[in-house]
């Protein structure tokens, strides 16, 4: 059974058709996967199939470790966008990206296939000149109808700029971490560990709290 | 394991969209407030209409967006919330109009040149204005809501349940929204008090009858949450009976308020009449109390609250304040 039903399938075919480069999805699992883990790589495998200009790498956690540091990647499942040189993005999936999240999957390959975003000018401009490491995790839940513009705001942001990293977390998945980060309502996101947001905050308000750190 | 996706609709290639930055030295033909089915269609007759059009909306869609299935909206056997919101998106931005999205009207007066404020500050400037700026979910009002929002206070039962897995949570309600709350939490919740004012539940009979298969439930009558406590997180909610008045306090992670929507009309107080439910009082033109000030959709006095009555009164307000234009 595919996990990608045909009518979804054409609509996302349709939909990859904008891309235009080449986009490399690293993901990683580990040798007895766990069943998200599973399904995590099963959609990706259909879902890379449905344009030629995504190609999918599996990688195991711990075999691949230097892959993994290469990344950042300390938890799985993981889906790590590079651009067509396999130059990392800073834009990553922790869990799997369906329900509303598959909208911000699809921007975000759209993005680092060489698209542009949807940012203002001086938007883009404040991004790039960020200095600081910048940590964003967005926990969200699959059903959540305004969690995927919270995730594509803070990875636009992420696109502007290499010092930048934005996750999209699935908060049912990685309970443990929701549990430590107390998100009780989504989207939550953690930027480095001390500032958090609630709520589809629009991309200045990230900013500014990169500006609190 | 299966696998829902919910995909929004790519924007359609032909439609480019055309729209410009707000300018507050212009005086604008028609300016909107609200971007949900009323001000969006309204947007759609004025610019076809020829005349200089402003919209000002927080979000757009408005509660539309909210919706998952939608199956009363003629043309459409049935279509999800975000992609009714997305063809109404491309049809408004088709057009040069004057578009503003995320900010917040916070007054309006009124007067030969109509004058919008945002919370920001800014002014602009209309001959005429259309009220579209439908209803928010109501809260209770009591100490803690809004402190803890987001940190266990939730109004999005289907978006923030999944983090509620073997905890205890209340929800506050008893109507078709709060009961089909309390089903999906009582699937994963270790437990689910109900908090309802009446006497008796108000939703349907068959969403009641499944609630009955869950032996987690416990649902308290005639009892209001008086107070939402907790330091960084929801911990505890006290619940006052309204027949004893003695109070009783339940532990809980989360609270899940359903308890229907009020018309977001803070801004217009003072300025339009409204009737004892906070609506604006309109008549069969969408006419306001105040010449050249109309209003349409959730957030007027016209009975039933639909997309599609919503849209159509959109129209007749656009209509009308275009009329009003022209003749002035
Ligand atoms: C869960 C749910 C399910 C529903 N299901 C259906 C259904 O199946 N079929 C059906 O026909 N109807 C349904 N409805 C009702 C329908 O959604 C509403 O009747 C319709 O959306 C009303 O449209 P509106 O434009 O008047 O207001 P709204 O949709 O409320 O839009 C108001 C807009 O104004 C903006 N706004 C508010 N305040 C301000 C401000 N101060 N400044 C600037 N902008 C502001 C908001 O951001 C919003 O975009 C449902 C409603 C809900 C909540």
């Amino acid at each position: 059974m595919p996990l990608i039903d045909d009518e979804v399938a054409e609509q996302l075919e349709e939909q990859l058709t904008v891309l235009e480069n080449e986009v490399n999805l690293a993901f990683f699992t580990q040798e007895f996967e766990c069943e998200s883990c599973q399904t995590a790589r099963q959609f990706l495998e259909e879902f890379s199939k449905l344009s030629n200009k995504i190609n999918l790498e599996i990688y195991d956690l711990k075999e691949d470790s230097d892959k993994a540091e290469e990344y950042n990647v300390d938890k799985i499942p993981a889906a790590v966008l590079l651009d067509k040189e396999k130059k990392y993005s800073g834009l990553r999936f922790f869990g799997i990206p369906a329900g509303y999240e598959i909208n911000s999957f699809v921007n975000a390959l759209k993005l680092v296939s060489g698209g542009e975003s949807e940012l203002d000018d001086e938007i883009k401009d404040t991004a790039a000149k960020v200095e600081k490491d910048v940590h964003f995790q967005v926990f969200v839940t699959l059903q959540c109808p305004y969690c995927p513009k919270a995730v594509e705001a803070t990875q636009q942001l992420a696109y502007e700029n290499d010092n930048i990293t934005a996750d999209m977390l699935d908060s049912s998945i990685f309970n443990h971490l929701a549990v430590k980060y107390d998100v009780s309502g989504v989207p939550k996101t953690i930027v480095n560990e001390t500032e958090e947001l609630v709520g589809a905050q629009p991309p200045e308000e990230f900013l500014n709290a990169i500006k609190n750190l | 394991m299966g696998l829902d996706f919910n995909l929004k609709p790519s924007q359609d290639e032909e439609t480019e969209y055309k729209t410009v930055d707000l300018d507050p030295e212009m005086t604008y033909d028609v300016l909107i407030i609200g971007g949900g089915p009323a001000g969006l269609t309204a947007a759609v007759y004025c610019m076809r209409k020829g005349v200089s059009t402003a919209l000002i909306t927080d979000e757009i869609g408005g509660q539309v967006t909210s919706t998952t299935e939608i199956e009363n909206y003629m043309g459409y056997m049935y279509v999800e919330g975000e992609e009714l919101v997305d063809k109404f998106e491309d049809q408004v931005k088709q057009f040069e109009i004057a578009y503003q999205e995320g900010k917040r009207v916070k007054s309006i007066t009124d007067d030969q040149i109509n004058q919008v404020t945002l919370e920001d500050g800014t002014t602009y400037q209309a001959k005429s204005i259309i009220v579209a700026a439908g209803k928010s979910s109501r809260k209770i009002n009591c100490p803690g809501e809004e402190r803890l929002t987001g940190k266990g206070v939730a109004y999005c039962a289907i978006c923030d349940a999944p983090l509620y897995a073997d905890k205890e949570v209340v929800i506050v309600g008893g109507g078709n929204s709060a009961i089909e709350a309390a089903i999906d939490l009582a699937k994963i919740a270790k437990e689910v008090t109900i908090v309802q004012l009446l006497d008796h539940l108000t939703a349907d009979e068959i969403l009641i009858e499944r609630l009955e298969e869950y032996d987690n439930v416990n649902i308290l009558y005639e009892s209001e949450v008086a107070e939402i406590e907790g330091e960084n997180k929801v911990e505890n909610i006290v619940v006052q009976d309204t027949q004893q008045n003695n109070k009783q306090d339940i532990a809980a992670d989360g609270i899940f308020i359903e308890i229907g929507w009020i018309p977001n009309t803070s801004f217009v107080e003072g300025v339009l009449q409204l009737n004892d439910y906070n609506e604006i009082m309109v008549d069969c033109k969408c006419r306001t109390n105040k010449e050249g000030i109309f209003a349409a959709g959730d957030i007027t006095n016209v009975p039933f609250k639909q997309i599609i009555i919503a849209s159509g009164e959109g129209a007749k307000a656009a209509l009308s304040a275009c009329d009003y234009v022209l003749k002035s």
